[in-house]
C-alpha cells in the first residue's frame, strides 16, 4: 500500500479510503485481514444499512474542544445539532486538563435554507464570521462543510481565506462534509488538516522535554509516566489553546492515544514540523507497553529510565495481573468499536488471559499515515496473542452486531460508541463500557480494566432482568441469517 | 434570510424522524447522507425507541449517489428492511443529499404502496424548515399516504366523543410521553376518549387508522402542528379548537377543559356536564390541597428562594410556565425568550396573550432561535433578589454565571433526564414546583 505524502497546500484532505485504502466491510479473522491488507484489500458494501455517523462530528470533537476557538457549521440547522455534547464534555472534563474555569463552547450554524441551495451560502457564511468574531472574539474560528454547503458548491475556502485577512485571526476552512468518505474518521483527518495548515508553525527551537499527545479527553495518565522521563504531554487537540498548537512543532516527538484518531496529525506533524512521531502502537497489553516506553526512551536518548520505569511498574503491577488472570481463565468476551481502540481492547482482554470470540469493528484502516506497521495495534496483537476468529469490519450496523451476539453469546460484551452495549443487555449479555481511551493503558490499565470487567461480569441481575422484558425490533428470519448476509451485495 | 445560530434549541427538518419513532412500531427509513440520524439522535438524547437511533434503516449517501442518484440504493434498503425489521409502518424521510439531487422518493414509496406495503414517504431536506415544520409534514404525509386506505372502515367523524389530539411534539417537548397522557387523562374525565397518536398511550397503528372516526380534533399549540388541523379540517371535515399554549397548573388546565367542553358539546358530543364538572372539582381540589400546604414554605423560607425567572423555551412552553409561576407559584417572569423560530406573523398575537397575564406589568418577550444572543441579553440583565432560569442545558453555564438556579426543561439537555414526567395539567403544575423547588434546595449543603 502507497502512503501519499500529506500535502498541506490542498483545502481538503484525500479521503481514508484513497490515502489509507480503509474499508467498511469485512469478514474473516484478524490474521486473513491483516494478510490481504498487504496484498490489496478490497472494501465489501451491504446491501442492507443503518444509520452512522459521518466526518462533520468527528472533525468537531477535534476542534470543538479547542479552548479559544469557535465553529461555525456550514449547513442547516441540524448539520450541528448533535454539537452539544462537546459543550457537556469539555465542562465534565476539564478538571483532567487542569483547565480551572471551563469557559462556553462557541457553536454556530450558518442556518442554511432553501433560499441558500439555490443562491449560494458564501455570503451567508461570511456574514457569520463576521459576527462570529464580533460575540465570541475566539483566536481561531473553524468552519465545518456539510453536505449542504458541499453539494451546492460554495467556495469556503476562499471566503475562510478574505476573512481571516480582514479579521487577523486565522478561519480555518474544514471540509468534512458527510458523503465524501463512507469513512467517518476521515473527520478527524480533516479537522487535523486545517489545524496543521492554519495554526501550526514552524518550530523556533525544539523542546527537550514536551511531548504531543494526540488523544481525544481521556484521563490525565501521562504526565506521570512521561515524568519518569523528565518530560511532559502537550495534549492536543482538546482542551489545548491557538497557542499550543501553534508550537506543537516545537515538541520533541508526539505520541498517539489512538492511532485511528491520530493517524494523519502525527504524520503532519512529522513531515512537515519535524516532530519525530513514535512509531510504535499505544501501550495495551504488557508486551505492547514494554515496547512503547522503550520506543519513548530511545527517541528521548533515556533507555535506562523507560527500562527502570518498566521493572518499578511491572513489580508492582505484574502479581495484580497475574490474580486477575486466574479469575478471568477462560471467560469469553466479544468487542465492538472502532478500529484501534477495538484492538487494543482485544489485546487487554487476551493478556487478561479471556477468550475473544470474535469482533465487530467499524472500519479498517490497512495502514496509517505514517505508513509503519508497528503502529498497527491489530499487527502487534496478533504476533502476540494469535489470530481473532470471527473479526469482521461492520461500519457500526446494529443488526450484524444483535445477530451475532445472539450466536456466539460471549459472557462479556465491550463497547465503545454509545448504542451498541443495549444489545448485549438485551440479550442478557453483561456490557461494558468504558468512554476513557486512556484507561485500558500500560500494565496498570489492564488491572484497572481487569477488575471493571469482573465487576460487570458479577454484576449481571440487571441485564438478565432486562433480556427477560426486553424488545426486539428484529425479525426472526435475521436473527436466523448469517451475521454478514447482506456483506458484499449493495449497488455501490 | 435566516441568520446564523448559536446552541440550537431544535434541529432540523429530518429530525422530525422522532415523530416516526414515537408511534409504536414503526420505522423511519433514512434517505440521507450518514451523520443525519446520528446528529438527531445525538441532539435529543436516550430518544431511540424501537427502532430508531441506530437501529433505523438509511442510505449513507456517499460520493456515488449524490452523483448518479440514490433511488436504487433506496429501494434494495427498503426491500431489506422489510426482511429485517418487523415493523407496522415504514416512513422515508429524505435528507439534503436526496433533496438536492431530485430523487423521485414519492414514486418509489407508491411503488411499495402498490404490493400493498404500509410505506409513507415525505421530504425533510435539512434546509427546508425545522423540526417544528417537519413534524406536521410526516403526520400528514401518513394521513394522506398511509391512513386514507382505512376509511372505508373508519367512517368519517363517526364518533361524537373521539378526538384526536394535535399537542406535544414527540421529543422535542421534553415531557411529550407524561404530558400526553395527562392529556388523554384529563380528555377522559370530561368524556371524551382522545387519539393521541404518539406513544404508550397511542394504540399504534391502529389508532392512526381510526384517526377518520373523530368528531373534532384539539390543537395544543402555539403554532406548530396547525397544518395537521388544518389538513384534517379539510380533508374529513373535522373542526378543531385551538389552545395556544401548554396549561400547566389549576389556572390554564381547567381555562383549557372548558374550552374543550364548551367545543365538545358544540360539535354534539354525548358529555355528561355534571359529570365533567365535578372532574374538574375535584382536580382543582386535589391540586389546591398541595398548594395550600405549600403556601408556607413559599412564603416563609427564610434562606432564600427564586423570586424571578427567565425562560428559554418554545413558545407553548414561554407562554404555559409564564401564566402558571406568575399566579400560582408566585415567582415573577422578568424577560422572557422564544427560541422556536414562531413565524413573525404570530409574534403580536403571543405578545398579547403575554400582556393579558397580569394588569400589573410588562412581560417582555424576543424571539430570537439564536439562543446564544438571547443568552447575551440575559447576560446584561439585573434585577432584584434571587434569580431562576428555565431552559435546555446550554443555559446551565449561563445560570452558573450569574448565579441563578437553574431548571432544565427543554432540548437539548444533557443534565436531566426526563422519562414520563408530566408538566401538563394540574399535576403538571405540582411537577413544575417540585423541580423548581428541588434544584434551589439542593443548593443547600
Amino acid at each position: 500500500m502507497a502512503i501519499s505524502e500529506i500535502n498541506l497546500r490542498m483545502a481538503a484532505v484525500p479521503i481514508r479510503e484513497v490515502r489509507l485504502g480503509s474499508v467498511t466491510g469485512f469478514e474473516g479473522s484478524a490474521e486473513e485481514l491483516l494478510c490481504r491488507s498487504r496484498c490489496g484489500l478490497k472494501d465489501k458494501t451491504r446491501s442492507f444499512s443503518q444509520c452512522v455517523g459521518c466526518a462533520t462530528s468527528k472533525a468537531a470533537c477535534m476542534v470543538t474542544l479547542v479552548q479559544d476557538g469557535a465553529v461555525i457549521s456550514h449547513g442547516p440547522v441540524g448539520c450541528s445539532s448533535c454539537l452539544h455534547e462537546f459543550a457537556f464534555t469539555y465542562r465534565v472534563n476539564s478538571p483532567l486538563r487542569g483547565v480551572e474555569k471551563p469557559t462556553q463552547r462557541k457553536i454556530y450554524s450558518t442556518n442554511l435554507d432553501e433560499a441558500d441551495t439555490v443562491y449560494g451560502g458564501g455570503q451567508k457564511l461570511e456574514k457569520a464570521i463576521q459576527e462570529v468574531f464580533d460575540r465570541a472574539r475566539p483566536n481561531v474560528i473553524f468552519i465545518l462543510t456539510t453536505c449542504a454547503s458541499a453539494i451546492i458548491g460554495d467556495d469556503v475556502e476562499s471566503v475562510c481565506d478574505e476573512s481571516e485577512e480582514r479579521l487577523g485571526i486565522p478561519v480555518v476552512n474544514i471540509p468534512c462534509e458527510g458523503f465524501r468518505s463512507t469513512v467517518w474518521t476521515t473527520g478527524f483527518d480533516a479537522g487535523y488538516h486545517g489545524i496543521a495548515r492554519k495554526l501550526i508553525k514552524p518550530a523556533r527551537k525544539r523542546s527537550d522535554n514536551v511531548i504531543n499527545v494526540i488523544n481525544f479527553w481521556g484521563s490525565d495518565i501521562f504526565s506521570e509516566w512521561f515524568a519518569a522521563f523528565g518530560a511532559k504531554p502537550n495534549y492536543i487537540t482538546p482542551y489545548s489553546t491557538v497557542e499550543s498548537l501553534t508550537w506543537s512543532s516545537e515538541a520533541v516527538a508526539s505520541v498517539q492515544a489512538c492511532p485511528t484518531l491520530g493517524s494523519y496529525l502525527g504524520a503532519a506533524l512529522e513531515q512537515e514540523f519535524g516532530v519525530p512521531e513514535i512509531k510504535t502502537a499505544p501501550p495495551y497489553g504488557i508486551a505492547q507497553t514494554d515496547r512503547w516506553f522503550r520506543a519513548l526512551g530511545a527517541i528521548l536518548h533515556k533507555e535506562q529510565a523507560a527500562e527502570d520505569l518498566i521493572a518499578e511498574k511491572k513489580t508492582k503491577y505484574l502479581p495484580k495481573i497475574a490474580a486477575l488472570r486466574e479469575k478471568l481463565q477462560g471467560k469469553t468476551a466479544y468487542v465492538t468499536a472502532g478500529a484501534a481502540h477495538g484492538h487494543a481492547l482485544l489485546s487487554v482482554l487476551r493478556e487478561l488471559g479471556m477468550k475473544v470470540k470474535g469482533a465487530a469493528i467499524f472500519h479498517h484502516d490497512p495502514i496509517y499515515d505514517n505508513g509503519n506497521e508497528e503502529n498497527d495495534l491489530l499487527t502487534q496483537g496478533v504476533k502476540d496473542y494469535g489470530d481473532v476468529p470471527h473479526f469482521n469490519v461492520c461500519n457500526k450496523q446494529e443488526f450484524e452486531l444483535v445477530n451475532t451476539l445472539n450466536r456466539l453469546r460471549p459472557d462479556i460484551l465491550l463497547a465503545r460508541h454509545g448504542g451498541m452495549t443495549l444489545w448485549g443487555a438485551k440479550l442478557g449479555i453483561p456490557s461494558l463500557l468504558i468512554g476513557d481511551e486512556h484507561f485500558g493503558m500500560g500494565y496498570e490499565g489492564l488491572v484497572r480494566y481487569g477488575e471493571e470487567i469482573l465487576e460487570a461480569i458479577n454484576n449481571d441481575e440487571f441485564v438478565k432482568n432486562l433480556e427477560k422484558h426486553a424488545v426486539n425490533p428484529y425479525t426472526k428470519w435475521w436473527m436466523s441469517q448469517t451475521p454478514t448476509a447482506f456483506l458484499g451485495g449493495g449497488g455501490r | 434570510m435566516s441568520g446564523i445560530i448559536e446552541q440550537e434549541r431544535y434541529t432540523c427538518a429530518i429530525g422530525a424522524l422522532q415523530s416516526v419513532v414515537a408511534i409504536p412500531k414503526a420505522v423511519p427509513i433514512l434517505h440521507s447522507g450518514p451523520g443525519c440520524g446520528d446528529m438527531i439522535s445525538g441532539f435529543f438524547e436516550r430518544s431511540t425507541g424501537y427502532a430508531g437511533g441506530s437501529t433505523s434503516p438509511c442510505t449513507n449517501f456517499s460520493e456515488r449517489e449524490v452523483v448518479f442518484g440514490g433511488i436504487e440504493r433506496l429501494r434494495e434498503i427498503i426491500e431489506n428492511t422489510y426482511k429485517v425489521l418487523d415493523t407496522d409502518l415504514q416512513v422515508i424521510l429524505t435528507g439534503c443529499t436526496a433533496g438536492i439531487v431530485g430523487d423521485d422518493v414519492d414514486a418509489l414509496a407508491e411503488e411499495f404502496r402498490e404490493k400493498g406495503k404500509p410505506i409513507v414517504s415525505v421530504e425533510t431536506a435539512g434546509f427546508k424548515c425545522n423540526n417544528f415544520e417537519a413534524h406536521s409534514l410526516v403526520v400528514n404525509a401518513v394521513i394522506d399516504q398511509y391512513v386514507w386506505q382505512y376509511e372505508d372502515e373508519n367512517p368519517i367523524r363517526s364518533e361524537k366523543n373521539t378526538v384526536n389530539l394535535l399537542a406535544s411534539l414527540p421529543y422535542q417537548d421534553p415531557f411529550w410521553k407524561g404530558n400526553l397522557r395527562e392529556y388523554k387523562r384529563l380528555l377522559a374525565g370530561l368524556g371524551l376518549r382522545a387519539h393521541v397518536l404518539f406513544g404508550p398511550e397511542s394504540g399504534g397503528v391502529a389508532e392512526w387508522q381510526r384517526i377518520p372516526r373523530a368528531n373534532f380534533n384539539i390543537l395544543v399549540s402555539p403554532w406548530h402542528g396547525k397544518p395537521i388541523a388544518e389538513h384534517l379540517s379539510m380533508i374529513y371535515g373535522q373542526p378543531y379548537t385551538h389552545f395556544s399554549h401548554i396549561p400547566i397548573g389549576a389556572n390554564e388546565t381547567e381555562r383549557f377543559l372548558r374550552q374543550t367542553l364548551v367545543f365538545a358539546i358544540r360539535q354534539g358530543a354525548q358529555i355528561n356536564e355534571a359529570a365533567a364538572e365535578s372532574f374538574i372539582k375535584r382536580e382543582r381540589e386535589a391540586y389546591y390541597e398541595e398548594i395550600d400546604n405549600l403556601a408556607t414554605f413559599l412564603l416563609e423560607f427564610r434562606y432564600g428562594l427564586p423570586n424571578h425567572v427567565h425562560i428559554l423555551h418554545d413558545a407553548g412552553y414561554v407562554t404555559g410556565l409564564v401564566k402558571f409561576l406568575l399566579h400560582e407559584v408566585g415567582i415573577v417572569p422578568k424577560e422572557q425568550f422564544i427560541v422556536d423560530n414562531t413565524p413573525a406573523e404570530l409574534w403580536r398575537q403571543i405578545e398579547t396573550e403575554l400582556k393579558s397575564v397580569s394588569n400589573k406589568r410588562r412581560i417582555s418577550v424576543t424571539f430570537e432561535p439564536d439562543a446564544g444572543k438571547a443568552q447575551n441579553i440575559i447576560r446584561g440583565l439585573s434585577h432584584n433578589g434571587r434569580g431562576l432560569i428555565i431552559g435546555s442545558g446550554w443555559d446551565k453555564e449561563l445560570a452558573k454565571e450569574k448565579g441563578y438556579d437553574f431548571l432544565s426543561a427543554a432540548v437539548p439537555t444533557p443534565y436531566r433526564l426526563v422519562m414520563t414526567t408530566n408538566y401538563v395539567g394540574f399535576s403538571g403544575g405540582l411537577r413544575v414546583i417540585e423541580d423548581i423547588y428541588d434544584t434551589v434546595l439542593s443548593t443547600y449543603q
